[in-house]
């Protein structure tokens, strides 16, 4: 190879930049696109549903709190995982998070199936006083989002946008995003049958314990304890035609 | 008399473009501010119409007073003394409010339990702050000095390369106050919200024009190796940012925003974006760096000019490979998990062909590294390198990563790289950039610089060592079983057995810390235009080109 030849490149500022980007896109091009038309990256699985108004705006305050930070949610197909945590984590289950909770750092344990292991008022004192029930915990208190209202004027827009970005968010899961968030933090049992054929397994209750307003703890704890509930895994087969 | 005409014409017309923008800028802050339907939104509104205004009235007086801003033959070096200035700044800002989040993990009562002085808001204002701070002012100012230099011709742009600095400073702000207050798409190192990303693209657009449009007048042949480095640094973070930060806003003037890719595809585009950001951000941009400053204060040759070639093109063609090694045994399919741990094992080489070409460009001076404590961290930096860049290619192994994900030993690696690598060789740059910049004989004092390094040294070693002890014992008790089959230890046992070595990592910090702070001192009293204490035992390269023996530069503005 004559290294002569490298000065085309050295010489011209504009070759060098087709160069550079060329190079550059390949890698990304290989490794990303594929992952949007290879059926097998997400298993079929049955009962993923688009999270409930009440539990997207919880999970909208675990996005602004930097939850993500200490906390997981990928269980991976390891041993010891699986014992601790659970089943390991499906594709399918995190295909209508945007963005993606997996996280990248344990300093808290994963939370991918934390839904219902702990009860609503443990979850209440914990994020109140991490340390009041885990003395060890270097967790940070959030004594703030039980006296904070929940500010949902915009809850319907934020279906609206999700079902833009493909969540399959219904005209009526939408028309009734306000109503369906005071219903399920226990305000009112009007129209439950209907919530809960939109929303299969949803939870509804006091889930801050408080009546009145409802409350940033309570869509919280709502997302929480919904986290990893709605795949069956006595029924799933990961053998079967989900294999990846 | 034409080409003056011409000239002229050209002048107005950037003069009207400028005052336009700001004038935009400046409806918009207003709509914002005016219109916002959260607070945060309005707040931000009121600082771009803040800012946007007092730019459109410095311009307009600048205009009218027709006051000719540089002499044309010279270099543009005011914006990289505020560059200098700024990377400072931003550093001192960054590392302390990193020592502030490590102290918070030993002892959780310091989070205050207030939304704004929680670990999950300020850790974004810490990793943006180095990272994009303090990393980026030394990029955008070491990378306007290097093109100026290496080919000859004045920065591009008249307006253009102040606006890059300032609308890069409104970024850092706006990301920085939007974290606080709880603004955040939670997409790591790409925190920032839909407003705030669109803003950066603006102010890259430019800043990559400025760099290519001065390439394009060089009075050099050649292109210089640094500036491949820096150019491809900036349009591989172009790409990144804006494929990975693609959303759609709740309200056009509102903060929150749902980003268009979900779960396994965005984790896959997230850390193909985060791992990048680290190789070109944090290391292609500041290998450019090295081979500027390493042959110039060794006042030696690049080593290997085929070596460079070499590791340039096959560097930047692995890395952007190297991503779905942060994913190993999740829901990312296994043959992506695979092409990604295979990339990152073959990165090692053109890493290490990169570190060696810069220690090797010491051949027939490694006395300096005992004379010269500037050269000494410049090339300690570059050993750093070497070390984290085996470190990854390790971690990225699946069964070394199935221990060390989730752990400290990542957070360790980081900053073996991120303190050892891209802050000593900021901090090199900055020693060397100051008085030639300033236009003085010498650094104010040589022996501050030896305390510099030794201490915050020893804090680089307290940390990662500590990181390492952390992260593999942690990793080690999550998988522990006893005799009868049972997992051994509780979460919550692991998250006990860390305190101590968080202790000793804070400890750590608080050391480089107080080197930086030396620094800053050291800097200050530098420019400000004091009698060095001991320019004798200072190299001649020490000194602004203009006081060195027998040389010719160009004269500076």
């Amino acid at each position: 190879m004559s290294w002569a030849k490298h000065q085309v490149l050295e010489k011209s500022s504009v070759l060098l930049l087709i160069g550079i980007l060329i190079v550059v896109a390949i890698g990304g091009l290989i490794e990303i696109a594929p992952l949007f038309w290879l059926s097998s990256t997400i298993e079929k699985v049955q009962g993923m549903r688009p999270y409930t108004p009440l539990e997207l705006a919880g999970r909208d305050i675990y996005v602004r709190e930097g939850c993500y930070l200490c906390h997981s949610q990928m269980i991976r197909s390891l041993k010891d995982e699986v014992e601790r945590y659970g089943h390991y984590s499906l594709a399918a289950e995190s295909m209508y998070d945007h963005p993606f909770q997996w996280g990248s750092k344990r300093t808290g344990p994963d939370l991918a199936r934390v839904g219902g292991k702990y009860s609503d008022e443990w979850h209440r004192a914990h994020m109140t006083d991490p340390r009041a029930v885990v003395p060890e915990s270097v967790m940070p208190g959030y004594p703030f989002l039980a006296k904070r209202e929940l500010d949902y004027g915009d809850i319907a827009e934020r279906l609206k946008v999700s079902a833009i970005v493909g969540v399959p968010y219904t005209e009526e899961m939408i028309e009734s995003a306000k109503t369906d968030v005071e219903l399920q933090a226990g305000a009112n049992t009007e129209g439950l049958k209907e919530f809960l054929a939109r929303y299969p397994k949803a939870q509804v209750r006091e889930f801050d314990g408080e009546p009145g307003y409802v409350s940033e703890l309570d869509a919280l704890i709502a997302y929480m304890q919904m986290l990893g509930t709605l795949v069956d895994f006595a029924t799933f087969d990961a053998a079967g035609p989900n294999l990846r | 008399m034409a080409a003056m005409l011409q000239r002229d014409e050209w002048k107005a017309f950037s003069d009207f473009l400028a005052l336009g923008a700001a004038g935009l800028l400046v409806v918009v802050g207003l709509i914002l501010a005016l219109a916002g339907e959260d607070r945060v939104i309005a707040f931000h509104g009121c600082i771009l119409l803040g800012a946007a205004g007092l730019s459109f009235l410095y311009m307009l007086t600048q205009i009218i007073e027709k006051k000719e801003p540089h002499d044309a033959t010279s270099y543009a070096d005011g914006v990289i003394r505020a560059g200098v200035i700024a990377t400072v700044f931003w550093g001192l800002a960054g590392f302390l409010i990193g020592d502030v989040i490590a102290w918070q993990l030993a002892f959780p009562v310091l989070n205050l339990d207030l939304p704004w002085t929680n670990f999950g808001r300020l850790r974004p204002v810490h990793t943006s702050a180095v990272i994009f701070a303090f990393g980026g002012n030394a990029l955008i100012a070491t990378s306007f000095y290097v093109v100026q230099r290496t080919c000859r011709a004045r920065l591009a742009g008249k307006w253009s390369p102040w606006f890059v600095f300032w609308g890069y400073q409104l970024f850092i702000v706006l990301a920085a106050t939007g974290y606080v207050l709880g603004v955040t798409q939670s997409k790591e190192y790409a925190e920032p919200e839909w407003y705030v990303d669109l803003w950066l693209t603006a102010v890259w657009v430019v800043y990559f024009l400025v760099f290519v449009a001065t390439i394009a007048k060089r009075r050099e042949p050649h292109i210089y190796v640094a500036n491949w480095f820096y150019l491809a640094f900036i349009v591989t973070v172009a790409m990144l940012h804006i494929v990975n930060n693609l959303a759609v806003p709740i309200s056009l003037v509102g903060t929150k925003s749902y980003i268009i890719y979900s779960g396994v595809q965005d984790a896959m585009t997230q850390w193909w974006y985060g791992h990048n950001a680290v190789g070109f951000f944090l290391t292609a941009g500041f290998l450019g760096m090295m081979y500027y400053f390493v042959p110039k204060r060794a006042e030696r040759p690049i080593y290997s000019y085929r070596l460079s070639v070499v590791h340039f093109w096959s560097l930047i063609f692995i890395y952007i490979w190297a991503g779905p090694h942060h994913l190993h045994y999740t829901a990312l399919p296994d043959w992506a998990q695979t092409l990604g741990m295979t990339f990152s094992i073959i990165l090692w080489m053109p890493s290490w062909g990169g570190m060696i070409n810069g220690l090797m460009t010491l051949s027939g001076a490694w006395d300096k590294l005992r004379t010269d404590p500037v050269i000494r961290m410049l090339i300690v930096a570059v050993a750093f390198y070497g070390m984290s860049t085996f470190e990854g290619p390790l971690m990225s192994i699946k069964s070394v990563n199935a221990l060390s994900h989730y752990t400290d030993w990542t957070i360790g690696h980081v900053h073996s790289g991120a303190l050892g690598w891209v802050a000593y060789i900021t901090f090199g740059a900055l020693y060397c950039l100051v008085p030639w910049l300033w236009h003085r004989k010498a650094l104010y004092s040589q022996r501050l610089v030896e305390w510099h390094f030794w201490i915050s040294t020893l804090g680089i070693v307290l940390y990662i060592t500590s990181m390492w002890v952390s992260g593999i014992l942690q990793g080690l008790m999550w998988r522990a079983y006893d005799s009868l089959g049972f997992l051994e230890y509780s979460f919550v046992e692991t998250v006990e057995a860390m305190h101590p070595f968080y202790v000793i990592r804070a400890a750590g910090g608080l050391l480089f810390l107080i080197g930086a702070l030396l620094m800053t001192y050291n800097l200050w009293r530098t420019a400000r235009g004091d009698e060095p204490v001991d320019a004798r035992d200072q190299p001649a390269v020490a000194a602004a080109p203009e006081f060195r023996p027998g040389e010719y530069t160009a004269p500076a503005e």
